[in-house]
C-alpha cells in the first residue's frame, strides 16, 4: 500500500500539522546520506499507518526557519506531531519497528 | 513462520550484496537490515569504487537496494532483537515477526562508540556524528571535533567551511594521528583549525544546548566554550547477535572471526563485512561487498550440501 508523503516548506508547514490529528515530518536535506537511507522507511511506513497518520517530508533548503524554530542542529530528525502541538522528537536514522512504536503511541 | 534458506542481517554493502548472491544461486532469502546503507552512507564522496566515480556513499547504497530488489530479494526495515539455535537452523525475531533460517549471514557492520558523558543526552542539541549532515547548521559557530581517523579530520575540514572556528581534539599525540599525513597537513594549515593534542574528553556539557566540553590533557582539566561537539572517535563492531549464537570473535578488535570464505566456528553462521577480521581492517565498501557475494556462496554450499 502506499500513501502520499507531502513535501513541506516554511509557508505550508503550520497548516500542514494544525491539519492532521497525528503528523510526522522527516527534516531532510540533499546532502546527507543518513537522510536518504530514512526515505524508503518513512514511505513504507506512510503506507502502513495509512488514515492514522500523515506523514511529510521538509528540505532544509526550503524549511530552514520551521528547523530553526524547533531546535533543530542534525538531520535526520524526525518531529511527531498530535493537534498541531510537538510530542517526540527522533534524532538520527532509526529501525521502522521503533519509530512504528513511537507513532503508535500518539495514535491510541 | 515463514521460512527461508537463508536471513542476512545487515543492510549495508555486504548485507545487500550477500542478499544479492544468494537469490541469484536460487537460496530463498530475506535480508534484514535497521539501517539501509549503513555506515557507507556517511562517505560524502567516493572516489574508489569501481564504476561510480565521484558518487555519494548513500548513492551507491540506494543503487545497490534497487539492484537487490529489482532480483526480487526481499528486505525488511527492522531490528534483529534476537536471534536462537535450534536443531535444524535457526529463529530470528525481530520487534514485527519471527522467521526461520536454515543458515545466517550477520553482517551488521560497526556502529559509533557512544561513550562520553552528555554524548547522547545532547545528540541533536549540538552533538553530531555526521559533519557532511550537520556542518551548515554551525555557520558562524565555535565547534570540536573528536578523533584521530580521517573521518575526523575530514570532518573539521568540511566544518571549517561554516564554522568561524573548529578544534580538532585527539586523545594521543599527533603521531599518532590515524588520518593520512596529507589531510593533517591540510587541517594544520587551515587558519580556523586549531589542533589540540592529549585532550581525553571527559564530558559534553549544556541545558538544552550544547555550550561547552570538558578535557583533561596530561592530569590537568581545560573547558572549550563551543556550540557543536562532532564526535569522531571510532566504531566497534556489531556482534551482539553473533555471540548470542556463540560466534567467536577477536579478543583485540572485537571482530568475527572468519575463514577465507566468511565461515564462523558456527556451523550455518557465516559473516561478512566491517564485522569480521576479513578485511584485514581495510573497510571498504568493495571489500565487504566481495565479503558479502563470498558468505552467500558459503551459504549456498552449506544449505544445498554442495562440499
Amino acid at each position: 500500500m502506499t500513501a502520499v508523503v507531502a513535501e513541506l516548506s516554511d509557508s505550508n508547514f503550520n497548516d500542514f500539522v494544525a491539519k492532521h490529528k497525528v503528523a510526522l515530518v522527516d527534516f531532510y536535506a540533499d546532502w546527507c546520506g543518513p537522510c536518504q537511507a530514512m526515505k524508503p522507511v518513512i514511505d513504507e511506513l506512510a503506507g502502513e499507518m495509512k488514515g492514522k497518520v500523515s506523514f511529510a517530508k521538509a528540505n532544509m533548503d526550503k524549511a530552514g526557519a520551521t528547523a530553526n524554530k524547533y531546535g533543530i542542529m542534525s538531520i535526520p530528525t524526525l518531529l511527531i506531531f498530535k493537534n498541531g502541538k510537538m510530542m517526540d522528537r527522533l534524532v538520527g536514522a532509526f529501525p521502522k519497528d521503533m519509530i512504528k512504536q513511537r507513532l503508535a503511541k500518539m495514535v491510541e | 513462520m515463514d521460512s527461508y534458506e537463508v536471513i542476512i542481517i545487515g543492510l549495508g554493502p555486504a548485507g545487500c550484496t550477500a542478499g544479492i548472491y544468494a537469490t541469484r544461486f536460487g537460496l530463498k532469502t530475506l535480508v534484514i537490515g535497521k539501517e539501509p546503507g549503513g555506515q557507507a552512507n556517511e562517505a560524502h564522496k567516493i572516489d574508489n569504487y569501481p564504476g561510480m566515480l565521484g558518487v555519494k556513499g548513500a548513492d551507491i547504497m540506494s543503487k545497490f537496494r534497487e539492484h537487490a530488489k529489482a532480483l526480487g530479494v526481499e528486505i525488511i526495515y527492522t531490528e534483529v532483537v534476537d536471534i536462537k539455535k535450534k536443531s535444524d537452523g535457526f529463529i530470528v525475531k525481530t520487534e514485527s515477526g519471527e522467521y526461520e533460517a536454515k543458515s545466517v549471514i550477520i553482517a551488521t557492520g560497526k556502529k559509533r562508540r557512544q561513550d562520553i558523558p552528555g554524548e547522547n543526552e545532547l545528540r541533536g542539541r549540538g552533538v553530531s556524528n555526521c559533519a557532511t549532515c550537520d556542518a551548515p547548521f554551525f555557520k558562524n559557530k565555535v565547534v570540536c571535533v573528536i578523533g584521530g581517523s580521517n573521518s575526523a579530520v575530514m570532518s573539521a575540514l568540511m566544518l571549517a567551511e561554516h564554522a568561524k572556528k573548529t578544534y580538532l581534539t585527539y586523545r594521543k599525540g599527533k603521531d599518532d594521528m590515524r588520518a593520512m599525513p596529507t589531510w593533517v597537513t591540510s587541517a594544520e594549515t587551515n587558519p580556523k583549525i586549531e589542533m589540540i593534542f592529549n585532550a581525553i574528553p571527559k564530558r559534553i556539557e549544556g541545558k538544552e544546548f550544547v555550550q561547552a566540553i570538558l578535557f583533561d590533557k596530561e592530569g590537568k582539566e581545560f573547558s572549550l566554550k563551543v556550540d557543536g561537539v562532532f564526535v569522531e572517535n571510532g566504531a566497534i563492531p556489531q556482534t551482539e547477535l553473533a555471540l548470542k549464537l556463540g560466534v567467536a570473535v577477536e579478543e583485540k578488535s572485537g571482530k568475527i572471526k572468519v575463514g577465507p570464505d566468511m565461515v564462523t566456528n558456527v556451523k550455518g553462521v557465516f559473516a561478512a563485512g566491517d564485522v569480521t577480521n576479513g578485511s584485514a581492517d581495510f573497510e571498504q565498501i568493495i571489500i565487504a561487498a566481495a565479503e558479502g557475494a563470498n558468505a552467500a556462496r558459503s551459504a549456498y554450499k552449506y544449505v544445498r550440501k554442495r562440499d
